[in-house]
């Protein structure tokens, strides 16, 4: 028999073998989120083509009432191409969250029953929202490629805004789905949250029509920075970032995140006994 | 042999909130209590007020100075009543809540069989379920691969692979729940009453798992109400009362000191809390079951039962029963006061006692779950409490040897009978 190594149960630790823990339940991540992925469309009859018809029918909605009604202007871009692309990262952020913020409570006969790091709950519903991410990005470059529309260089700095996204996301859903556990108000607080977000998120309109006066203020939400991003390496000049803005978005976003962290792993450890 | 796990001074507090219906809190109640305090700091700043969440709160201590040291190889049971802590003590050594106070020590890969089928997926098939769960339990992908023909076969599902297990029955769910926790190869493995699911025979099935298990020289500890599964398949036991322990060693002293511990409040039961269904209880309420006031109860001895009721409501033709059931929910001993012309009536307010008792209790030693109730006169069911109890028949000198060795039969009524032995023949 070889010698095993220690594991010490004490109160107020478990965190030195984290990380450790986090990549040996690796497989378990990529199966949750496998399980999340399968079961979604189980007994549709159009399956995963739900996860395209979505963000196409309110880039449908959004094209005829802001650009065609509205008249808003597009910076000469075709106007679908411009609200598909901030709906990418939105939907990402969206999707993402309204999962992961019920996913430790989804989830509640597991973190009962058996250990593992919990943060790899709302890790594999982030990584389920990856997935519809890249399915809606084929529907982008089939848009693109209707308009005849080219992209230029820019479009590498595309995963640097995806990291951005996935952060914020991420990070608000450590928050939320940490918070769940104790406070279900947070279940009815999503939803509104994230329909709220998408009409005071430039989704169906371009930042720029944001007075000058007011656009630090709008930089604090933190997608705006990820889709004014979005726009900028897909669209090119047309959509020119606001730098002070951005760095405002990307701190507000990294600190949301690591302070998420910091928080779902305080609370980790009550969660078996409060959920 | 080395030892694999040192628990020392273990304890596990709980804060019980006694107003609040849910474990949960509403954030509303946080931002009222908050404001409360805050508003009455403001006002009278000098005083000091109690938070007024700290009058429905209560600290319960779901374990204390538990320690007990585990050597490699070992079978321990760990037995106790419910809300002995056992539980409590099998989620802290799986890591699934941290003690209080005290600390573990484990040496070795852990896997922890709370349930069965944990994290089973009603819309995945049963080949999905079994990679899902076997990860779900800390096997790897490689592993369940090599594993799963067996895993099929021991389930006996290979014609439903492909079905998602909602469409299973019971029998299947639970076959493929166990099959995958049983080829686990961990060096210690916990696990909590998860035999009390399945029928008789797949029971044994698993126990003889288990045996295969603790054969190969892994180390179990096993959690179960089954006296008899304990007593075949633990060497050791630790008992548990109130959250500490009371006896730990070998499994037939630690079962006798738990069986005795449990049969004298056992034998006397109070109903008065006991959840009815519908209307059962609002007329005429059962408030409590005593046997022989409170003590033993043996075979082949007297038994005197007393029941006290009250009546809410004037009710006539009353008769109240009660039944022993075996293991398997079969009820095996019925004693009804419905006999013509003894039925009685009550008016409002009434509090009164039952009872009854027989030279001789012909049940086997054994455990049973009682049942009691009452009826009116046009057979109306005014109580009725299904196994609201568990009574411990012992043996007595009038039980038959073999059976008060092992100190519980099959459960069922022995019947006194006169034997005529002759010797035949030259």
């Amino acid at each position: 028999m070889q010698e095993q190594p220690e594991l010490l149960i004490k109160p107020g630790m478990g965190a030195i073998h984290y990380w450790k823990d986090i990549w040996r339940y690796r497989e378990l991540f990529f199966f949750l989120a496998w399980r999340d992925i399968l079961v979604r469309y189980k007994q549709t009859a159009i399956g995963i083509a739900w996860s395209v018809i979505r963000p196409l029918a309110t880039m449908l909605v959004f094209t005829v009432v802001f650009g065609t009604l509205a008249k808003l202007p597009s910076n000469g871009v075709p106007y679908p191409i411009m609200v598909y692309a901030a709906m990418l990262p939105w939907q990402f952020f969206a999707n993402s969250l309204t999962e992961s913020s019920n996913s430790l409570i989804d989830n509640a006969n597991l973190l009962t029953k058996v250990y593992f790091p919990r943060l790899i709950v709302p890790a594999g519903s982030v990584l389920v929202g990856l997935v519809d991410f890249f399915i809606s990005m084929v529907i982008l470059v089939i848009i693109m490629a209707w308009y005849h529309f080219v992209p230029d260089f820019r479009m590498l700095l595309l995963p640097l805004f995806l990291i951005l996204a996935f952060l914020a996301s991420f990070g608000a859903g450590l928050w939320f789905s940490a918070l769940n556990v104790k406070y279900r108000d947070f279940r009815y607080v999503v939803p509104f949250l994230v329909q709220f977000g998408l009409y005071i998120s430039p989704v169906g309109f371009s930042s720029s029509i944001v007075p000058e006066k007011w656009r630090m203020l709008y930089f604090l939400n933190p997608m705006v920075g990820v889709i004014d991003g979005f726009r900028w390496a897909i669209m090119g000049d047309a959509f020119p970032v606001y730098w002070p803005g951005l760095a405002l978005s990307t701190s507000l976003t990294l600190l949301i995140f690591i302070g998420g962290l910091f928080y779902f792993r305080n609370m980790e450890r009550s969660f078996a006994d409060v959920i | 042999m080395s030892t694999v796990i040192t628990i020392e001074n273990l304890g596990k507090k709980y804060t019980l909130h006694h107003q609040q219906r849910d474990q949960y809190t509403a954030l509303r109640d946080v931002i009222t209590n908050g404001v409360r305090n805050f508003s009455k700091k403001i006002l009278t700043p000098f005083t000091r007020f109690p938070s007024p969440l700290s009058a429905s709160q209560e600290d319960f201590w779901s374990l204390k100075d538990v320690s007990f040291e585990v050597k490699q190889g070992d079978r321990i049971g760990i037995i106790g009543r419910n809300g002995a802590g056992k539980s409590t003590l099998l989620k802290i050594l799986s890591r699934i809540t941290e003690p209080t106070t005290g600390s573990v020590r484990i040496k070795g890969r852990v896997a922890s069989l709370l349930e069965v089928g944990t994290g089973f997926h009603p819309e995945l098939t049963g080949r999905e379920n079994i990679f899902l769960n076997g990860a779900i339990l800390g096997m790897g992908r490689a592993e369940i691969k090599k594993k799963f023909n067996e895993i099929v076969d021991f389930a006996e599902i290979e014609k439903f692979l492909d079905t998602p297990v909602k469409r299973y029955s019971s029998g299947m769910y639970v076959r493929l729940a166990f099959a995958v926790a049983a080829h686990l190869e961990p060096d210690i493995l916990i696990v909590d009453e998860v035999l009390a699911v399945g029928d008789a025979q797949f029971q044994k099935k698993c126990l003889g798992k288990m045996e295969d298990v603790g054969r190969e020289g892994r180390t179990v500890l096993f959690v179960s109400h089954n006296m008899s599964a304990i007593r075949s398949f633990c060497a050791g036991v630790v008992v548990l009362d109130k959250g500490s322990v009371c006896f730990s060693g070998s499994s037939n002293q630690g079962i006798d000191i738990y069986l005795k511990d449990t049969m004298v409040s056992f034998t006397d039961i109070d109903l008065n809390d006991f959840a009815r269904y519908g209307d059962y209880g609002k007329i005429l309420h059962i408030r409590r079951i005593s046997f022989n006031y409170g003590k033993e109860v043996y075979h082949g001895k007297p038994l005197n039962v007393q029941i006290e009721f009250e009546c809410f409501a004037d009710v006539e033709g009353v008769s109240i029963g009660a039944g022993f059931c075996n293991r398997d929910g079969v009820r095996i001993l019925s004693f009804d006061s419905d006999i013509p012309g003894n039925r009685r009536s009550f008016k409002k307010g009434n509090i009164g006692k039952a009872t009854f008792s027989m030279p001789e209790l012909l049940l086997e030693p054994n455990t049973y779950s009682l049942d009691v109730g009452s009826r009116s006169n046009d057979n109306f069911g005014l109580e009725y409490m299904p196994q609201c109890g568990n009574i411990t028949v012992l043996p007595s000198e009038k039980t038959p040897s073999v059976i008060a060795m092992r100190e519980s039969g099959r459960g069922g009524v022995r019947v006194p009978t006169a034997w005529n032995f002759t010797v035949l023949g030259a």
